[in-house]
């Protein structure tokens, strides 16, 4: 109407949203994970010409189709839900603990070694509280050492703890050979193949029920932890705004170390169940990446830990899928990584439409 | 004394790798952008430059080693690129959190590089059979009269000093540090935030890929091994800017003492395969010393750019 000519606004322009509806957020969520899985059928079928939808069904066989599958699924769930749970107050508290993967390793060195030495003389109920304690003080230690550095000095928590990554597998390597069995294998092997000592104990007849029993424990603990106690509200002040925190009385330095113990002892932790709940041996695989998938995952699930629960389920699907696309389809198995790849890259890129909103130019102009 | 100069020689040629992935890494990080994705976009630097290769040599029936040269290059520095735009694109245009795209990048990169390596292992005929001797031989020619390295050593050097000069010494070179310390303030001198970001991470792909381009082409002779060296040679990059302070020309000789690091148990006599171990850890282990003085002594001109690792947002106070 009026001829006073103004700036152009922009095509599209984001404003921050104060609120959204949780059944919108799943609602972009769930879209992520279909546009991804079209994304990735459009691969699989430029790639390798097959059909997607053959290979998706064949991913759910691989991970579903016998009571056997479905207790690995829940088993390699359970490890990886246990390292997210355990990066949870770390990362609300935006420290960024890379560093899961030594955690749990030098976790599972002790367990292993513990197993070693003592699996055979110690009584079952002596054993398993050791392991369990040597592997959480580990664990815990390991995480201190870049905590004190992050409290006092400031000093780059995610490059220190990435480092101290491979200290750990080093650390494991030195272990492995120190340990080989048979000799000039370059394995541990499997400990105690024999007498069974130190490995966790069948429950109602099944394998990994404990490991099971375990994590869910302290799934549900760490969400207390997190939402209903006073240490969780001081984690998560720090994360907000560390200013704050001091402002408000809280003693930052302490709460970063103590909230990195219980991180690096939960890491440890997974490292007891992956060695004595698992594999039943050490190898510089025990963690296999695991370490920062695990990050992925507590990151994706805003560090409540049933969502966690959720998406590291959903992540083992697909890897156990794609091990049995592998072999039916006669590919090679690093498939899972293309397909796991674009799918969280899509989970990554939709947090922004949830955290933003887009408003185009014509739209704008009606609702003025 | 030739057992020194042999340990010298494999310094120089695994330094080579880690120091293109270290220089694209401090561009990257000098805009801001911690890219942890540096291991998967050496993956796909690597692969893409075989796969390039193996079709144009396989393609024609009389290969010219320029040709072959110039296309595996072209591969390789397109895909590296490639990666770094798709984690521009999550981290600044879509603001996502950079650290966990960084590693979401490295599993995509190794799941991409290892499944069509496999392919390309298989057309060939079975694992270790791929073989690009025109390519590979072309990359290894090295000048005359010193022996045993490639010319892409000298290159390497030539990228890391002309980063150091582009960051210390041209306009746009400071203007990418100004966004890395402080994007608002930058944003408020009429710098344009995205477009530098972009061009760093992307460009800072590339050169990163050089280090997959000539892992594959040169250190391992032309062919593919799903062993995962690739990756470890990419963290190794990412600890090597640490240590080189976030300055390129440190890089040229700190990828040499990386490279003496990891090579020394080779040449120590005496060490048990145990202690083999333990000395390998020494790279990192010095690096977290690094890490730990230069945070200790707070110079400012060695700290890690201001806002490494976080997204701007310019309505955002």
């Amino acid at each position: 109407m009026s001829n006073i000519k103004v700036v152009k606004e922009p095509l599209i322009r984001f404003t921050k949203r104060t609120d959204i509806s949780r059944t919108k957020t799943i609602l972009i969520r769930a879209a992520a994970v279909v546009l991804s899985l079209i994304v990735a059928a459009i691969v699989i079928v430029c790639v390798t010409g097959l059909n997607p939808l053959e290979v998706y069904v064949s991913m759910f066989e691989g991970a579903f189709s016998s009571t056997r599958r479905i207790w690995i699924t829940f088993r390699d769930t359970m490890v990886l839900l246990c390292i997210a749970i355990a990066l949870a107050p770390a990362f609300k508290m935006k420290f960024w603990n890379i560093g899961a993967e030594g955690q749990m390793l030098v976790g599972g060195i002790v367990t292993a070694g513990i197993m070693i030495y003592f699996g055979n003389s110690l009584p079952m109920p002596v054993l398993m509280p050791l392991m369990l304690i040597s592997s959480l003080v580990v664990g815990a230690l390991w995480g201190l050492l870049p905590a004190v550095f992050k409290a006092y000095w400031n000093t780059n928590e995610t490059l220190f703890t990435l480092m101290m990554n491979y200290v750990a597998i080093q650390l494991t390597s030195f272990f492995v050979a120190q340990w080989e069995n048979p000799f000039g294998s370059n394995t541990v092997g499997i400990i105690n193949a024999n007498t069974q000592g130190g490995w966790f104990p069948a429950i109602f007849g099944q394998t990994y029920v404990l490991n099971v029993i375990i994590v869910v424990l302290i799934m549900i603990g760490m969400y207390i932890y997190l939402g209903n106690t006073k240490q969780g509200y001081e984690v998560a002040v720090v994360g907000e705004s560390e200013n704050t925190a001091r402002y408000a009385g809280i003693n930052v330095k302490w709460v970063v170390i103590r909230t990195m113990l219980i991180s690096g002892a939960l890491c440890g932790l997974a490292g007891f169940i992956g060695v004595a709940g698992v594999d039943h041996t050490i190898s510089t695989g025990t963690a296999g990446g695991r370490g920062f998938t695990a990050i992925i995952v507590a990151w994706m699930s805003k560090f409540n830990t049933y969502t966690m629960f959720i998406v590291s389920f959903f992540l083992v699907f697909l890897d156990q899928g794609a091990k049995e696309i592998a072999s039916s389809f006669n590919l090679n198995e690093y498939a899972s990584e293309v397909v796991t790849g674009i799918i969280l890259f899509f989970l990554l890129g939709c947090e922004f439409f949830i955290n933003y909103k887009v408003i185009l130019r014509n739209k704008s102009k009606e609702e003025a | 004394m030739e057992q020194i100069l042999t340990l010298l020689q494999s310094a120089v040629v695994f330094g080579t790798v880690i120091m293109f992935g270290c220089v694209g890494e401090t561009i990257s990080e000098k805009g801001g952008n911690l890219n942890l994705g540096v291991p998967g976009i050496m993956y796909l630097g690597g692969i893409a430059s075989l796969a390039g290769a193996y079709g144009y040599e396989n393609g024609v029936s009389n290969p010219n080693g320029i040709v072959a040269l110039i296309i595996a290059f072209i591969c390789a520095f397109a895909a590296s690129v490639l990666g770094g735009l798709i984690y521009s694109f999550l981290t600044i245009t879509l603001r996502a959190n950079q650290n966990v795209t960084g590693l979401t990048l490295t599993i995509f990169g190794s799941g991409v590089a290892n499944f069509f390596g496999g392919s390309l292992n298989k057309m060939a005929g079975g694992v270790g059979q791929i073989s690009v001797p025109v390519t590979s031989g072309m990359y290894r020619t090295g000048i005359p009269g010193i022996s045993g390295i490639g010319f892409m050593v000298y290159v390497s050097i030539a990228v890391a000093i002309a980063a150091h000069i582009f960051l210390s010494r041209t306009r746009k070179g400071l203007n990418l540090r100004a966004v890395g310390e402080n994007p608002a303030t930058a944003d408020a001198a009429g710098i344009n935030i995205t477009r530098y970001k972009y061009f760093a991470t992307c460009i800072g792909a590339g050169i990163s890929g050089m280090g997959g381009l000539y892992y594959v082409m040169d250190y391992i002779k032309g062919t593919w091994a799903n062993d995962g060296s690739i990756e470890n040679l990419g963290w190794l990059a990412v600890a090597l800017v640490i240590f080189t302070m976030w300055k390129p020309v440190n890089a040229i000789w700190g990828a040499y003492v990386f490279g003496v690091l990891y090579w020394l148990y080779y040449y120590v006599p005496g060490l048990g395969r145990s202690s083999q171990e333990l000395f390998k850890m020494i790279p990192y282990v010095v690096t977290i010393i690094v890490l730990v003085v230069v945070s200790l002594r707070k110079k400012k001109e060695n700290q890690a750019p201001q806002s490494l690792g976080l997204p701007y947002f310019r309505e955002q106070r």
